[in-house]
């Protein structure tokens, strides 16, 4: 049912990013391409430092401005990192917009919910009049399940799942294409989170945008995404469809991280794989490629060559030599890249 | 190990009974709106809560934010005084403890929070924020403290402890950082150890990890456990029993696999199918109960959960409170009408 009528909405070429810290540069991306298909729901997953919310701002140009960004972000047929400000201030928002973790931190506690939004709108349409603004509003907030008479109200008025929904709204008032949900229902309770989740298929369905959600909860991606893309140390080390990727992992990170993933089924997984050692500091990354330290499927080329994210199937692509050929792939090297 | 210090008086099979336990802590207000109302409001963070810990069991107390869960765990061990209700610890009335004797008891009952970077001495190396609690509990032996801070270190997992010893908690992985909080926990030799969201910020593939080395630390020591947590699918591996709290109250109560399999409240069962399950072939289909938990100052009344509740009748579940009764063996619930799940 993946097929071949999916457009490609983004595409994501050799992105590195690089943060200059005390300690040396960090590559918190390192050379990852990929796409997003248009009406999806990307999960991309990984664990903390792997560089996934590294990755979501960097589509969004939102990182610090002695970071080092290299790469495409194709969007529409343009690189969005020869954006100039001007045009970077009219993509943002308008294309792509991002929902945040955090509903209470990222309103304004002395400005009504209704001047979040119209600032939103005139940010970009100055030409639009209040009552107009508000008019689209109104309707936005309705079909998000906030009655229209809220938006009158401070964010301090609203329950948690209702901020939320106006963040969800916010992110979605001036009709982007794509929509980056960084770890968005991280602070929610379990319950609150499975309506938010409800709410985002359905927004899919009704608006028609591509969502790359952004998080560690494994569970959560397996509960929404099309597709999973999982990081690890800067890197994919796997992407397919969410049934393939679950019921075939091919990369021992991936299968090693689904077995750890505990799951509330009785009947399921009654035992946690325990994965030996931590992820890696980026400031140092291994060489080789960066599993090599923890895989159990560890052949000697893994520590002198690094892999490449290369298909298996249509729709399967793994970064990991089991599956890849190379001349030195079963003769133990002597060789160290730098 | 010394044996002084592992010597364990016993009564019987509990080592914790927790009985209509209490916790309202009042609401700051400005001097001028005290005088002009006269009224004090208060958050019922516990609210009536009774429960026992049998000796070498791990039970978890599990619920969404402001249940009432953390506060509990630190009632049983005395980091709060309770508004109203008795915990007994191995037979003793907790209430009845002079602060010196309340101290002594101190070494039988330990916890672990759920940072580690916030539980650790940024300035003390991990030698001695391991060996503190001995100097606390047993200054006299001074000279067997470093030998016993070895061992737990090897315990846990941070071996060779000579490697770990005079480092600084910045300077290691946050699991090694979580295995020195534990490790700290277990050197005066509990009873019982509260556990609140211990591995909830391990990266997802270490806390397999760090629940093993608990349930095995647990079987060597002897250790009882009451493990708080949100997280009902992390509670599977790790818990014997489980309660459910739902607004400062204990909603259901028992064995882990009899409530996983027989959920009988409805709250119960509406947490359960929230969870999401790492499996994209069993996403959830069933639609989320309305409504959000509501503030603790003003609890609905009769059942808490009737305002939520897919079952609910109005006219007997808004006005009488539900007891906990048991409608399985071992098996408690707080619901009217939960016969209708048996």
């Amino acid at each position: 049912m993946m097929g071949e009528d999916k457009e490609v909405l983004v595409e994501i070429r050799d992105l590195d990013v690089r943060y200059q810290t005390r300690l040396g540069p960090v590559s918190a991306v390192d050379d990852v391409s990929f796409d997003i298909f248009q009406g999806e729901i990307l999960g991309l997953v990984g664990e903390s430092g792997c560089g996934k919310s590294t990755m979501g701002k960097a589509l969004m140009r939102l990182l610090p401005p002695s970071t080092e960004i290299r790469g495409k972000v194709i969007f529409d047929g343009a690189d969005v990192l020869t954006f100039n400000e001007d045009q970077m201030r009219d993509f943002r928002g308008r294309r792509i917009s991002m929902i945040f973790q955090d509903p209470m931190t990222s309103l304004n506690p002395v400005q009504r919910i209704a001047d979040h939004l119209v600032e939103t709108i005139r940010v970009h349409e100055p030409e639009m009049k209040k009552p107009v603004a508000l008019d689209r509003i109104r309707r936005l907030v309705e079909r998000l399940g906030i009655q229209k008479e809220r938006i009158e109200d401070f964010p301090h008025q609203l329950s948690g799942g209702m901020r939320q929904r106006v963040m969800i709204s916010l992110g979605l008032v001036l009709n982007p294409s794509l929509i980056i949900a960084d770890e968005a229902t991280t602070s929610l309770d379990v319950i609150v989170e499975a309506k938010f989740l409800d709410e985002l298929r359905e927004i899919l369905h009704e608006f028609g945008v591509s969502i790359l959600v952004i998080t560690h909860n494994i569970a959560l991606v397996a509960e929404l995404a099309d597709r999973i893309a999982v990081m690890y140390a800067g890197q994919i080390a796997e992407l397919g469809s969410i049934y393939h990727v679950f019921d075939n992992p091919l990369h021992p990170y991936t299968k090693g991280l689904l077995q750890s993933v505990p799951s509330i089924k009785l009947d399921e997984r009654e035992v946690l794989y325990k994965m030996p050692g931590e992820p890696p500091n980026l400031t140092h990354p291994p060489s080789g490629c960066r599993f090599h330290p923890r895989c159990p499927e560890v052949m000697p080329i893994c520590s002198n060559h690094t892999p490449s994210l290369m298909y298996t199937t249509s729709d399967q692509m793994v970064n990991c030599w089991l599956y890849q050929d190379h001349p030195e792939k079963d003769r133990p090297t002597i060789e160290v890249t730098p | 190990m010394n044996d002084q210090i592992s010597e364990k008086p016993r009564s019987d099979g509990k080592l914790v009974e927790v009985r209509d336990l209490k916790k309202h802590f009042p609401i700051q207000t400005g001097l001028l709106e005290r005088l002009m109302t006269r009224r004090i409001d208060y958050v019922r963070a516990v609210d009536g809560v009774s429960f026992d810990i049998h000796k070498g069991e791990v039970l978890g107390l599990a619920g969404e934010s402001g249940s009432g869960k953390t506060t509990t765990g630190k009632l049983v061990i005395r980091l709060e005084e309770p508004t109203e209700g008795s915990v007994k610890f191995d037979g003793i009335d907790l209430e009845t403890l002079g602060s010196e004797e309340m101290r002594k008891l101190r070494r039988r009952m330990q916890v672990i929070f759920q940072d580690p970077m916030a539980s650790l001495n940024p300035r003390m190396s991990i030698g001695e924020a391991i060996g503190h609690p001995l100097q606390i509990h047993f200054p006299e032996q001074a000279e067997s403290h470093r030998e016993m801070i070895y061992e737990i270190m090897e315990k846990v997992g941070l071996a060779p402890p000579q490697f770990f010893i005079d480092k600084y908690a910045h300077q290691i992985s946050g699991g090694q950082r979580q295995r020195v909080v534990i490790a700290r926990a277990l050197v005066t030799r509990p009873d019982l150890v509260l556990a609140d969201e211990p591995i909830a910020m391990a990266d997802v593939s270490v806390r397999a990890q760090l629940l093993d080395l608990m349930i095995q630390l647990k079987n060597e020591f002897n250790l009882t456990y009451l493990f708080i947590t949100h997280d009902l699918a992390t509670a599977k591996y790790i818990c014997d029993r489980i309660g459910i709290m739902y607004l400062g109250k204990l909603g259901e109560v028992g064995d882990l696999r009899e409530i996983y399999s027989h959920p009988l409240h409805p709250y119960t069962q509406a947490l359960m199918a929230a969870v999401p399950v790492p499996n994209p072939h069993k996403r959830r289909t069933q639609p989320m109960p309305v409504g959000e938990i509501p503030d603790a100052i003003h609890p609905p009344s009769g059942c808490r959960f009737h305002p939520r509740c897919p079952i609910v009748r109005l006219d007997h579940c808004s006005k009488v409170e539900p007891e906990l009764r048991e409608l399985r063996p071992g098996h408690l619930v707080a619901c009217h009408y939960a016969e209708q799940f048996l």
